[in-house]
Order: structure tokens, then sequence, then C-alpha cells
């Protein structure tokens, strides 16, 4: 029954991944972009010494991050009114409301932002929030930010609303009856036992925007992150160059989910 | 037939866990010139019923973009051609393309075309089965862009001049001192081109204010002015606020005032100046990098007869007239400029005026051996560049 499936894990995701890293130490002419047949190391050199290379890296993180906290900090209330307070009702109906965004693409939500967040010229043009309170981050950063977090936040809340669904409602009365008040509650019951949905959230939302380079481009401005760096090589085309700069951000997962891992979030997947 | 290995790029579920990149597969043959489909061809066939081919924005109509705009439908019907087109949004994207082997043809400039022909993506063009060839203006002919050793490797499609596009309400560009000057009242709403290429206007730049640098050709720098074209472009860099690829980016940007000055294509301004009627179009009097195109037939062409009636219908006179006019560019065919809608078309954009093109630097590679013909110095080539704008870009 298993065979097929396996199979298909083996040869078609490992193996793609494993040419990917051999395909990095190909040396290519450097006039019409075709291999050589030589190996070389310099692609990853370059990639891993260049300062420039190592800042994308970092800024890159350091949006994933961002990405990952501010859908957290969203998840948190948002999952524990629904799950906790609202009415029986309600609930399905805000689950649903909650994972309608996955049903639409993703083009037209990254557009549908950028239409909101457009900056236009002085005192002319400009998006959504331009016209309702005068005032809009423009492409950049905070805009890439902003974007990402609304296209991955479906994903930090599901798992943190199951974590939350799973809590009895008894050990929250026994908190209580011990005396502490619903901040000491949430800080030493519930928060404790949702590390590991919090920790299973975070690796979609901080995966997916690491990866991004579409929200870059639609919102970003002239940001760049380390998908974009890879789309240009591979286009410049320099396949090896690019399968090289896919290694960081392929170490940067393995760490992430060995981390993941300790806090046991693939209990919760 | 030679085995090739390969590389086959990751599939979906790697692109959404890891570093996400397009999907693409390229061959890594050490680029053996297989010219055997076209070069053998003494004589047309009959049409394969499809063509594939890559192609800039604007150069094959087929009405979708506006109605009255379309040279191809008409071309379709006339050969049975069914006419499938990919966009190139830069040269590199289109060697990229070619190398996969899947499509019949290509509109290359000058810093692609180089590049194909030594590596065996393209076959030599049998002119002699193209009608329309007999009309090209001779000036277009058998250059170094588009032929090797005096064997031609396509036809010519069209030249121009790349343009400053501007928001007339924001003020007139002159010169293109207005794109880098950190003094320029546009800093911040600039739009830069998205590709090494872009290197060269910056060295015009460096032409114009620094002669002691002696940059004598915007593509032949050496390690010293190549250093002074980056550091031009690393000051612009905060003054930049597009660094556009896909033309419609550009188009978008202009018309919503997010840029309101930027290197640009005729055809965009066009396109923008349909919605927003303040976008115009200028050329630096300092001279401007450009393009001289050339149609060419990939060394695996599936569909070769369809190719070469698509080279054959392209410089038709009508055919050329109507890409010309839409994108606004000189014809190459002579007899195009009757059939021109605005009568002064050929005039207004010089097309048989090689006085004019003197100062249009048209796109070509950059090699180590210099080309403007110095020989005591050795030049930065095209990989240089790359690697460079990838670093600025980063």
């Amino acid at each position: 029954m298993l065979g097929a499936p396996l199979g298909w894990m083996v040869v078609v995701y490992l193996g793609s991944l494993g040419m990917l890293v051999v395909s990095a130490f190909y040396r290519l002419d450097e006039f019409t972009g075709k291999s050589t047949g030589e190996l070389t190391t310099e692609n990853i050199t370059t990639v891993v010494t260049k300062a420039v290379y190592r800042n994308l890296m970092f800024r890159s993180v350091a949006v994933a991050a961002a990405v990952t906290v501010l859908c957290l900090a969203v998840a948190l209330p948002v999952a524990f009114y629904v799950s906790r307070l609202a009415s029986r009702w309600a609930r399905r109906g805000l689950i649903v409301a909650m994972l309608l965004p996955l049903w639409s693409g993703y083009l037209v939500k990254a557009y549908a932002i950028r239409a909101v967040l457009e900056p236009g010229s002085d005192g002319a043009g400009g998006g959504l929030m331009r016209s309702v309170i005068g005032w809009s981050p423009g492409f950049g950063y905070v805009s890439v930010v902003l974007t990402l977090a609304y296209l991955w936040f479906p994903y930090m809340l599901m798992p943190v609303y199951a974590g939350l669904e799973r809590i009895p409602d008894s050990m929250l009365d026994a908190s209580s009856d011990l005396g502490a008040g619903a901040a000491r509650t949430f800080r030493s019951v519930i928060l404790p036992i949702l590390v590991p949905s919090v920790a299973a959230g975070s690796i979609f939302t901080f995966s997916l925007s690491l990866g991004d380079y579409i929200t870059v481009k639609v919102v970003g401005g002239t940001s760049q992150m380390i998908g974009n760096i890879i789309e240009r090589v591979l286009l410049a085309p320099n396949q090896p160059l690019a399968a090289a700069f896919t290694l960081w951000p392929f170490a940067i997962m393995l760490v992430y989910l060995a981390v993941m891992a300790r806090l046991r979030a693939f209990e919760n997947l | 037939m030679k085995t090739r290995a390969r590389i086959v790029a990751v599939a979906a579920l790697m692109t959404a866990m890891l570093g996400a990149c397009g999907g693409s597969d390229s061959t890594s043959d050490s680029g053996a010139s297989d010219t055997t489909v076209a070069a053998g061809m003494t004589e047309l066939g009959a049409g394969e019923g499809a063509v594939n081919l890559i192609a800039w924005a604007g150069y094959v109509e087929n009405g979708s973009t506006d109605p009255k705009v379309d040279w191809v439908t008409g071309f379709e019907k006339e050969t049975g051609c069914k006419v499938n087109v990919k966009i190139g949004n830069t040269s590199d994207e289109m060697v990229e393309l070619m190398q996969s082997g899947e499509y019949d043809g290509v509109s290359a400039s000058g810093d692609a075309s180089l590049r194909l022909i030594a590596g065996g993506d393209v076959s030599p063009v049998n002119t002699d089965l193209i009608p329309n060839y007999a009309d090209v203006y001779a000036g277009l002919k058998d250059r170094q862009w588009n032929s090797k050793d005096g064997v031609s490797y396509g036809v010519p499609h069209g030249r121009g001049a790349n343009v400053m596009a501007y928001d007339t309400t924001t003020g007139t560009p002159t010169s293109i001192k207005d794109m880098f000057d950190p003094a320029s009242k546009w800093a911040g709403k600039i739009s830069v081109y998205d590709a090494p290429i872009y290197i060269a206007d910056a060295a015009i730049y460096l032409m114009a204010t620094q002669p002691e640098l002696g940059i004598t050709n915007p593509y032949a720098l050496d390690q010293t002015q190549f250093d002074a074209a980056i550091a031009a472009l690393k000051a612009q860099k905060p003054m930049v606020g597009q660094y556009w690829s896909l033309y419609t980016d550009q188009q978008a940007a202009l018309e919503k005032g997010t840029v309101t000055l930027g290197t640009s294509w005729q055809v965009i301004v066009n396109l923008a100046s349909a919605n927003n009627k303040n976008i115009a179009a200028t050329k630096a009097t300092d001279g401007a990098t450009g393009w001289s195109d050339t149609w060419m037939i990939s060394s695996k062409a599936k569909h070769p007869n369809c190719m070469y009636m698509w080279m054959n219908h392209i410089i038709s006179p009508e055919a050329n007239a109507a890409v010309a006019e839409w994108f606004g560019e000189a014809p190459s065919n002579a007899k195009a400029c009757a059939l021109t809608a605005d009568k002064n078309h050929c005039t207004t954009y010089h097309s048989d005026d090689e006085e004019y093109f003197k100062d249009v630097w048209y796109w070509t590679t950059p090699t180590t051996e210099c080309l403007d013909g110095r020989t005591d110095t050795e030049c930065v080539p095209f990989s240089e560049w790359v690697n460079a704008w990838n670093e600025l870009r980063a």
C-alpha cells in the first residue's frame, strides 16, 4: 500500500533535491551559459562568503520571523475567542470565515493588498489606505510583512485553534480555583500547552515566507528576498549558482525544523 | 544521439518549503552546435500547424491587447501555423528559454543573439527562402549581432532607442543625468530596467559627466570604468522607486504615479498614456541604449517551416509597419514606411537615418576582448556584469 507513495517520495522529491544539490557544483561557460562539464565549488563559495548575499539571507530570515510573530500575535486572541468564548453557532461561522481566504488565489490576494497599500504620488492617486487614513507604508519590507502575514495567517490560526480546543475546561477551572487570574492562567497553563501548536503553525508561516518571491515583487517596491535572487540567477541563466543559493533556505529550514521538532511541533501537525 | 544530463528543476513541494524558484529546465550539454535542422533547409515545406515564439512584449499581437492591433490572425489563416507566444522580459530570460529547446524562434536583441549563436541554440538562416528579406535596409543586414563569418543567423526586425518615460506634470527630463544625479528632482520616483545590461546606461551617464574615464562604448568597459559605472548605480539606488522587468509593472507604476521617470520602451509609454494622458517619452540628449532586433530560428525547432513563414511574415511591409508603429520603433523593411497609419512614422523614428543611430548604443554582449577596438587592456565580460548586477540588487 505504501510502496507507490514512498517510491514517489524517494524518487521525485528526494531525487530532485539531490539533483539540486549536485547541480550547484557545475561550472558554466560564461558566454553561452551552458555547462562545461567541470565541477567547481565556486558557486557555493560565492553565496556563502559574499557579504551582500549573507545580508540578504539575514533580511529574509528577519522578514519570515516578523511574519511569524505577527501571525501569532493576531492568531492567539482570535483563536481564544473562537474556541472559548463564541457561541456554538458563531463558532462555526467564524471557522468558515477564517478558512475562506484559503480558497481564493494567492495572486488575487496579493494584488488586492497591493490595491490597499498603493502609495500613489504626492497629492494624487494611491490606494484604499491613503484615501481612508491619508497614509500608507508604501511599497517595501513593511508591506511585504503585512501581506505575507495576511496570506499565511490561516496556517497559524488553525493549529493554535486546535490546540486551544483540546484544553479541557476543567483545567482552566482548576487554575482559577487555585487563585490564578486570567493573565496567570494564560501564562502558566494555556501557553505551555500551546507551544507545540504554535511551533507547528510557525513552520508554515516561516517556511512559506522565507521562500516567497512573488509578494516581494507585488508589494515590495525595490525590496529583495532570497527567492528573488534565486529567480534572477535562474533566469540569468545560471542554474548552478541558483541551486547554490537554494542551499541557504535549505539549511535554514533544516535548523528550524530541528528546533521545532524539539518543541514537539510534529505531534500536532 | 548524444545523451544529455537533464537537470530538472525542483518540484512544487520543494518550492513551497524552500527558496521558491521558478520552474524551468535547462540542458547541460557542452553546447556543441547542432545546426542540421534549419541550415540544411534548401526549400520550404508545408507548415507544421504551429509555431512557438519567444518575443518582446508587443512584437506578436493577435488582437487580444487591442482588437485593432493584430498581425497574427491573418498569418495563422494564411499558413495554418498557430502562433504561440511567450513574452521574454529580458534578454537573459530569452536565452534561458531558448536553451530549453521548446521554442522555434526568438526576437533576439544583440545581447542575446551573440550568446545564442555561440551556444549553438540557433541555426543559420537561408535568407533565399524569405522573399521579403530583399526589402530590408541594407544597413541592417549581415551585422555583427545577426551574422557570424558572413553567415546570416536571422532577419532584422527593427530598431529603436530606449526612451525616458515621464509624467509631464513633474517637469520635462532632457538628460540621462536626470536618472542618475542625486540632485535630480525625480529622486525616489525613478524606475529602472532590472537587467545587467542596464549597467550600460550608467556608462552613458559617465560618458556625459566624467569624460576623463575615457569611455567610448558603453559595452566596452575596462575594470576602472566598470567600477565607476557600478559606483554610479549604487549612488542611484536610493533614488530608485522601482526596478522593473515585467513591462506591465512599469506601465502600472507610471499610470498610478508610483514612479514619474524611468527607462522605458515607447510601447509602454503608448499603453500608459492611453490611461494617463500625462505620460510622455523623450530620448536623452546624451545618447541612449537601444536595440536592433533579429528573428532567429532555434537549432532544435520542431516547426522550422512555420518559423520560416513567420520570419517572412514579420518583415513583410504590412506586418513590419504594424509592429513598428505599435512598439514605437523603426521598421526594418523599407517598404513598410508607405504602410504606416502615421505617414511620418519612419521620419519620426529615423528608420533610414544612420546619423541618428550614431548615439544609440544597441544592446550587445560585452566580452573580454574590448568591443571598442582597444587591445592594450581587457574589458569586463558579460558574466561579470551579471554578477555585479546580482550583487547590486541583493
